[in-house]
């Protein structure tokens, strides 16, 4: 009998089958867990996205709830369809169709049967609910906001992409993300962190219960309050301020580098971007091609900065000893930088001119010929201008800022190599003499000119621009309380900051003037040109105001940039001014003024560009 | 009547343990709200029943002296024989095979009460004073007994429970039949497996070199090589009709299933469904299990037949490692006890029908867990005393029974 054979072959193949258990129920660990189980569907419970508050505690965004019928078709009695049509206050061929749709993407499954009901339709519904079989309704919320401004600041929300799903783990397909504006930057802290709750499936993906009677469920983490650093008061102001005018203010606490308010002209209201005609509307705020409201002006706008720029070829110009507080420039209505080439100057009578009228009067001849000193001070004029170049950044122009908004533009500062590869090498400081007044190749933003206010404010350093002031139990990013020091020594700003006061009391912006407030400011004027159709045109020119008040305590610093508004003196020097006083005095006593701007109206300049007849521009 | 002392207590206390495993997880397969416990319109309440009529069966099964199956085994084969025929003309349709006999609100499989009664018939043909295995007449009548019912089976169509009869061939091989059959059945199984894994092409041009080899190595020892020419020209044909049969006589869900299992397919919806959702089953268990009532995969109804032949996925994730294992012991040790015991028999009868218990079992067992873990391809089979399945249990209940009954009188003489 061979009776060993059987022995044999039965531990042989326990032992196999043993061996093929341990593999799949104590050597596999991957599908341990829940899950990635087959026959366990999660459901998410999403937190409450974050509300948004201004500095004062103000709240100025937060959600609404709207409703979604939902309808499992194989529960509803279709014998009632017309008491069902009925209830739901819907026609029964509406209703029927309805049931068709939802019945062919699944007759087991819930799908959405009526969106977006308003809180009449729901209460009206909801009375009926409970005789209503198959029928449920499911709370959705969306972004509210209470003040109809700063659109592009707050960006908004819409379905995360394939790119992002991909990309990070926490995204699921249908779910919400900040695409753009502080919705973006701190979307972790304003959506918190969602929670699953784990239910057992069958076969045909129906729920049949809480799986493991809940023990993996994860409570979702609520979300975070965001204190921003705006005044949404001095926001809307600066909003009516800027009616029928393009541009934007940009004001910020020097101290602090808060930012106050940041005004975008044409604006629109962030409600439009909220709930189902999102898209639509997006495209129809995207196809206005005069007026780009989606275009952040006071972030994205790169304009050259004007005579605004004056100012820091004055201080760089006292750092390195080129010129002193009582240095002196003849001046004749303009001069001379080199044969043939005459720049002007707005003095019409030849005088001589030191630091402090320069400034209030805005003198082309005595910055220019700061500028050449400085450049030239070097063994050439490469060295000269990285030196300039170096001194310029160190106020954050040239470069992306570092604020907590993801949009934004770095502005343009040449440098030596930049010459060198335009002009083949051979290239002297008058060359690039347009620096000096801020035109030529120069580009700043109004945010970067807004943080040169500031530091000139502090007399030295900034700390980068804000939007963020607190978050509920949490810190600010470190970056935003870090001291950012220029290389101009802090005795330098003095004879300037003189000269901007005097620039409101005597010189370019007297119109500005506030009774007992003393700003420190700066006019500019800057060329403006633009192509169309291929062809370079001039338009009228762009109106610049920085500044800050008041000028001993600064408490606000602004830019106003106003495009095609002309002179700075036009209109961003009385816009800064009542920003100013309305941010300090809480109300504004030059009502005059006030009538004055918000009824200014620069419609026509924006148009004339694409008029067909020939225009005038300054006028 | 058999002398208590012989008794062998221990392997009916596996069994029932066995079975009560068997309730225990049905239960929780088919469990739903309210379910009535003693209600046989529900699985777990029919198989309750069941398990009853099994214990009242090896009570009755034991009463009758001994010799009574001895004489009436021819009788009862033929008897048998009839009714599986009839159950080709007469039979209910289930599941695409005509194996079952509806008998008011009971199902009956013929051909599962065919296993102990075609051990009754080969025991004692072989048990006869004349059979000696060695001769080639009855090596034929031996097949003969073991086919007859084997092809009725796979006419009904129903490959699993024929499978089970090739396990009677492996009782022929523990009696004495030279080793030349299994020889040549395990070279053609594992030439089939190799075939359909590496392609035709590759496996002919391997065994070239193999046979080329071998040659030399047979010149130099100067032996007959003929029967090894012979030997290397069968297997070619051998290797070139499995590729026919498979690719042109198997029809595609056959391919599917040794596709599958093989690892050459993977199709998780299709014909894949029942192997992954069972091994994922088994991998949701883990060490200690998810706990009684528990199982996710169980609980979601993801597995088909998961209450009778898929029931082992059930103690794998409700019970994890450890009660799988526990199972594969319990079994282990049933069968090696039933050899152990079987070895000292003197009455060769019970002997080989013993060896019949032994096979059967360990066949359904190792068959049944392999395709559960994804080793063999999918087939019917019942894993024994614990599947759902009233004929099943009641065919294995006497099946055992005949060996408790033989095993207790092995002292008595004959």
């Amino acid at each position: 009998m061979r009776d060993k054979l059987l022995q044999v072959l039965i531990i042989v193949i326990s032992s196999i089958l043993t061996i093929q258990l341990f593999n799949l129920q104590v050597l596999n660990k991957k599908n341990s867990d829940v899950s990635s189980k087959a026959s366990v569907q999660k459901i998410y419970n999403f937190p409450e996205r974050g509300y948004l508050y201004d500095r004062n505690n103000k709240l100025i965004v937060s959600n609404q709830p709207y409703y979604d019928l939902l309808i499992v078709p194989n529960d509803v009695n279709i014998n009632d369809s017309i008491k069902i049509a009925n209830d739901l206050g819907i026609s029964l061929k509406d209703f029927n169709t309805k049931y068709k749709k939802a019945r062919k993407f699944s007759p087991l499954k819930a799908s959405i049967f009526i969106s977006s009901l308003t809180k009449e339709e729901y209460a009206k519904i909801q009375e009926k609910m409970w005789k209503l079989s198959g029928f449920f309704v499911q709370k959705n919320s969306k972004r509210k906001y209470n003040y109809s401004t700063a659109a592009n600041l707050f960006g908004y929300i819409s379905e995360v992409n394939d790119y992002e799903i991909k990309n990070n783990s926490y995204y699921k397909s249908g779910e919400m993300i900040g695409r753009q504006g502080l919705e973006k930057t701190y979307e972790s802290i304003l959506r918190g962190e969602k929670g699953v709750n784990y239910f057992q499936k069958d076969k045909f993906n129906r729920i049949i219960g809480k799986f493991n009677d809940g023990i993996n469920d994860t409570l979702p983490t609520i979300s975070k309050k965001l204190k921003l650093t705006l005044d949404i008061d001095l926001q809307t102001y600066g909003d009516s301020l800027m009616n029928n005018k393009y541009g934007s203010i940009v004001a910020i606490e020097p101290k602090s580098g808060e930012i106050l308010a940041l005004v975008n002209s044409p604006g629109y209201d962030p409600n439009l971007l909220v709930g189902r005609e999102r898209s639509e509307r997006y495209r129809s705020l995207n196809n206005d091609s005069i007026g780009k409201p989606l275009f952040d002006r006071g972030l994205q706008g790169q304009y050259p900065p004007g005579s605004t720029f004056k100012i820091i070829n004055a201080l760089i110009g006292l750092q390195e000893n080129i010129i002193k507080q009582e240095t002196t420039f003849k001046c004749d209505g303009g001069h001379f930088y080199a044969r043939n080439s005459f720049m002007k100057c707005h003095t019409s009578e030849p005088t001589f001119t030191n630091l402090n009228n320069a400034v209030y009067t805005s003198c082309n001849t005595y910055f220019a010929k700061t500028y050449k000193g400085i450049i030239e001070n070097y063994d050439s004029p490469s060295i000269g201008l990285d030196k300039w170049v170096n001194y310029v950044k160190s106020f954050g122009f040239g470069n992306y800022l570092g604020y907590d908004h993801p949009t934004g533009k770095p502005g343009f500062i040449p440098t030596s190599a930049y010459y060198n590869s335009w002009y083949n090498n051979s290239w002297k400081a008058v060359t690039t003499i347009s620096n000096s007044i801020g035109q030529g190749e120069i580009l700043t933003t109004p945010i970067q000119l807004a943080n040169f206010a500031a530091t000139i404010a502090n007399r030295g350093w900034y700390i980068t621009p804000h939007f963020v002031k607190e978050i509920e139990n949490d810190s600010i990013n470190i970056n935003y309380k870090k001291i950012n020091k220029t290389l101009i020594n802090k005795e330098h700003f003095e004879p300037v900051i003189e000269g901007m006061i005097n620039v409101v009391e005597k010189g370019t912006a007297t119109n500005s003037i506030i009774r007992n407030i003393k700003i420190a400011g700066k006019t500019g004027t800057a060329e403006n040109f633009i192509k169309i159709n291929g062809i370079k045109k001039q338009l009228t020119d762009h109106s610049i105001f920085i500044g800050f008040a008041p000028a001993n305590d600064p408490k606000i610093a602004v830019c106003v940039f106003i495009e095609n508004g002309y002179w700075g003196s036009r209109w961003a020097a009385p816009i800064s001014s009542l920003i100013i006083e309305k941010y300090i005095n809480g109300k504004i006593e030059r009502n005059w003024l006030e009538k004055y701007i918000l009824e200014g109206d620069l419609s026509a300049e924006y148009l004339k560009p694409y008029l067909t007849s020939n225009f005038n521009i300054n006028e | 009547m058999s002398s208590i002392r012989n008794f062998d207590l221990v392997s009916c206390l596996l069994v029932l343990t066995l079975m009560l495993i068997g309730l225990v997880n049905i239960y929780s397969v088919t469990y739903f709200e309210n379910m009535d416990f003693f209600s046989t319109s529900n699985f777990f309440g029919k198989q309750l029943f069941f398990f009853f009529i099994c214990i009242l069966t090896f009570f009755i099964s034991l009463t009758p002296d001994i010799k009574f199956y001895f004489k009436y085994a021819s009788i009862i084969y033929l008897l048998m024989i009839i009714i599986l025929i009839a159950v080709l003309i007469f039979g209910n349709e289930v599941n695409g095979s005509k194996s079952w006999f509806s008998l008011g609100g009971f199902s009956f499989q013929p051909s599962e009460f065919m296993k102990p009664v075609t051990a009754l018939a080969l025991a004692k043909y072989l048990s006869n004073i004349h059979s000696d295995i060695k001769r080639k007449s009855i090596q034929f009548y031996s097949f003969l007994i073991i086919s007859i019912p084997l092809i009725l089976i796979i006419m009904q169509p129903d490959p699993g429970t024929a499978l089970i009869f090739l396990s009677f061939y492996l009782v022929l091989h523990v009696v004495g039949l030279p080793s030349f059959y299994l020889n040549i059945f395990v070279a053609s199984i594992s030439i089939f497996i190799i075939t359909i894994l590496f392609g035709r092409n590759n496996i002919l041009l391997i065994g070239s070199i193999i046979f080329v080899l071998m040659l030399i190595i047979r010149l130099y020892k100067s032996l007959p090589k003929r029967r090894l020419i012979y030997m290397g020209l069968i297997a070619a044909a051998f290797i070139f009709s499995v590729d026919f049969i498979f690719n042109n006589i198997f029809e595609q869900r056959h391919r599917d299933r040794f596709n599958v299992v093989l690892g050459l397919d993977e199709d998780l919806k299709g014909i894949g469904y029942n192997t992954n959702q069972s091994q994922l089953a088994f991998k949701a268990g883990g060490i200690l299990g998810e706990g009684f009532l528990k199982g996710s995969q169980t609980k979601g109804d993801f597995i088909p037949e998961q209450h009778s032949d898929y029931i082992f996925t059930t103690i794998g994730e409700e019970w994890g490692f450890v009660g799988s294992l526990l199972t594969i012991i319990i079994f282990t040790f049933l069968l090696l006890r039933i050899i152990e015991r079987t070895s000292t028999q003197r009455n060769l009868f019970y002997k080989i029908y013993s060896y019949c218990v032994i096979s059967i079992i360990f066949f359904h067992f190792a068959i049944n867990i392999s395709m559960v873990l994804g080793i063999f391809p999918s087939v019917g089979i019942p894993l024994p005393f614990i599947s759902y399945g009233g004929s099943s249990m009641l065919a294995f209940t006497i099946l055992f029974t005949g060996y408790i009954k033989i095993d207790a009188n092995k002292k008595e003489k004959w």
